[in-house]
């Protein structure tokens, strides 16, 4: 399978990332020598395997369903590019 | 007894200083100054994004304070380190070396620095590293190349790459900026490196080490690791980092063994696996000399060479190029504009617009392509054909090795198919950087304990490394193996300071 312009370009917008039609163009010719050496693993004969879940057997654990933290909305927002009155600020969602 | 000069200080590793600090020979305060005088005078390695010698001071005056109450001084008890920008710092830059978390500065510690902090080690500075930790030439950072303290012996003065993604640390430990310094290791991220700069490095079973409060790359493959000079320094370090942690859903609830008080480099009744298919046509002729100096070492210390077959190793690589991406694309979904890190708001631009341009301006260009190849393989209609096909394939390679492990105890192979190349020499083809973890890679894919010890130097002078991978929790078995091949190989080359 390969790529071509407008399929980078939707993979971009689905991956939220604005790029330039030049760099579309380079992108696509990158992605497709990528995707055409993965494409070997189609030969492998996988016929009835699993695919891997857990590589190391380990069990999910369960916790008690208690709080356990909490309280530090200050520590939360610290980092936020444009936090107001305790909250995160975004551009307007709604017209 | 006289204190050692502040040049010798730094030729010690982590067992020397935590012996010699213990015992009273030097203080925790000489050392820490010691090694922040080197990182202040080798910028022109770039290998710190932040330096903090007042945390050195700080850890070592807490430990010379403790000592001269007589209290126990912890595992890593005098040893200043550095870390990795992979790992979050309390108050202190993290960036993972991109542009999109510059400036932000954690308001929590990670568990594996934490650890670190808790056994007495003090902390010389943030190590910088591939962006996101992709990467296998230290090209790929925000903030700029890590070179290599290496050389080659022809006179010229090429800057070499340092490997990655934990270039930063292979360069700083190899160059005395620090004893030791925490890698993480996705798909070799730890032993390439290690291998690149003539030290050692481990990276343990998945699971041993928390991943919590690290920046996450391919959530099924991060493990973190210590690099260091030698063995037992990796074993002490990895012997403070590892164990349970609840906040990590994949972490192992397993006790720590000690590893440095059970090292012995005697194999005798051990078996050592050569994987066949690990011999490939056109094998640089240097590598493959020091992989069969490595065998006929390990027989020397007492082992059995026994000859494996691991049939699915030409998979291993494109199989990682699936998975990490495809895990790189969800993890790193978080980077929104919006919660940490950079924002680029566009004039009159909306809620969608800021996402992709924020994460436009922030990413570089490694990480978009793994992004978008991320997406792309999960994406519907492509997922069962990409995403789900090297899932089986890594069960397949998984039980490559299950297999291998009823024939031997562990495996030796190189750990790159190359010594280190000169910066620029690969960075415009991904596919042939992409090589470089050939060999690196199935044990990352199995979640195997693997290190990279340093066996010798090929002809143009440049370290090359030798790779061991052990059983899934046998990192005690892997440990040995490294120090039945260090034993033997007597590496003391280092490269000579020009920075």
């Amino acid at each position: 399978m390969s790529v071509d312009t407008a399929t980078v370009a939707k993979i971009a917008a689905l991956a939220r990332i604005k790029v330039s039609e030049a760099e579309l163009a380079a992108m696509v010719p990158e992605l497709n020598g990528i995707l055409a050496w993965v494409e070997q693993l189609a030969e492998v004969d996988v016929a009835g395997v699993e695919p891997m879940t857990a590589v190391i057997p380990n069990e999910l654990r369960l916790r008690a369903d208690e709080v356990t933290d909490g309280g530090v909305r200050d520590a939360v927002l610290a980092n936020a590019p444009a936090a107001e009155h305790g909250f995160f600020g975004v551009p307007k969602v709604i017209e | 007894m006289m204190p050692e000069s502040s040049d010798s200080l730094t030729e010690l590793g982590v067992a020397a200083i935590r012996d010699g600090v213990a015992s009273g020979e030097f203080s925790a305060v000489e050392v820490a100054e010691a090694f922040n005088a080197n990182v202040a005078a080798a910028g022109a390695l770039n290998a710190f994004i932040v330096t903090t010698p007042e945390k050195a001071l700080e850890a070592a005056a807490a430990t010379d304070a403790r000592r001269a109450k007589g209290e126990a001084l912890g595992k890593m008890g005098g040893v200043p380190i550095g870390m990795k920008d992979l790992f979050a710092t309390k108050g202190v830059q993290t960036t993972a070396a991109s542009h999109i978390l510059e400036g932000f500065a954690p308001e929590y510690e990670s568990t594996v620095s934490q650890k670190l902090w808790d056994a007495g080690a003090g902390m010389l500075g943030k190590l910088n590293m591939d962006q996101f930790a992709m990467g296998s030439s230290n090209e790929t950072s925000y903030f700029g190349n890590v070179i290599s303290p290496w050389r080659r012996g022809d006179g010229g003065n090429a800057a070499l790459a340092p490997g990655g993604s934990s270039g930063g640390s292979s360069s700083a430990v190899s160059a005395r900026l620090c004893p030791a310094a925490t890698g993480t290791d996705t798909g070799g991220s730890i032993r390439q490196p290690a291998a690149f700069t003539g030290i050692s490095g481990i990276k343990p079973t998945y699971g041993r080490c928390s991943r919590w409060g690290i920046v996450a790359f391919a959530s099924s493959l991060d493990q973190a690791g210590p690099m260091a000079r030698d063995v037992r320094d990796c074993a002490i370090m990895l012997g403070a980092m590892a164990g349970f942690d609840p906040k990590d859903a994949t972490s192992l609830d397993l006790p720590v063994p000690d590893w440095e008080a059970a090292l012995s480099g005697d194999l005798k009744g051990k078996k050592v696996g050569i994987p066949r298919e690990y011999r490939m046509d056109g094998m640089d002729a240097d590598v493959a000399a020091s992989w069969d100096q490595g065998i006929a070492w390990l027989k020397d210390a007492g082992a059995e060479i026994v000859d494996i077959s691991l049939p699915h190793t030409k998979y291993a690589l494109p199989a990682y190029y699936i998975i990490a991406p495809a895990e790189a694309s969800s993890n790193l979904a978080r980077y929104d504009g919006v919660r940490y890190g950079l924002r680029n708001l566009p004039d009159g631009a909306n809620l969608q617009d800021m996402y992709a341009a924020t994460r436009a301006a922030g990413f570089g260009a490694e990480v978009k392509r793994r992004i978008l190849i991320g997406t792309y393989v999960l994406s519907a209609g492509f997922y069962d054909a990409y995403y789900t096909q090297a899932q089986k394939v890594r069960t397949l390679i998984s039980q490559d090795f299950k297999n291998a492990f009823t024939l031997c105890d562990v495996i030796l192979a190189p750990t790159a198919p190359t010594a280190a190349f000169g910066l620029g020499e690969k960075s415009d083809d991904p596919l042939a950087m992409y090589l470089n973890d050939v060999f690196a890679v199935p044990a990352s894919l199995a979640g195997l304990p693997a290190m990279s010890v340093p066996a010798g130097l090929n002809r143009e002078g440049l370290p090359l490394g030798l790779q061991i991978v052990g059983k899934p929790f046998d990192e005690q078995g892997v440990l040995n193996a490294g120090l039945a091949i260090e034993a033997r190989a007597g590496f003391s080359a280092k490269p000579e300071q020009w920075w």
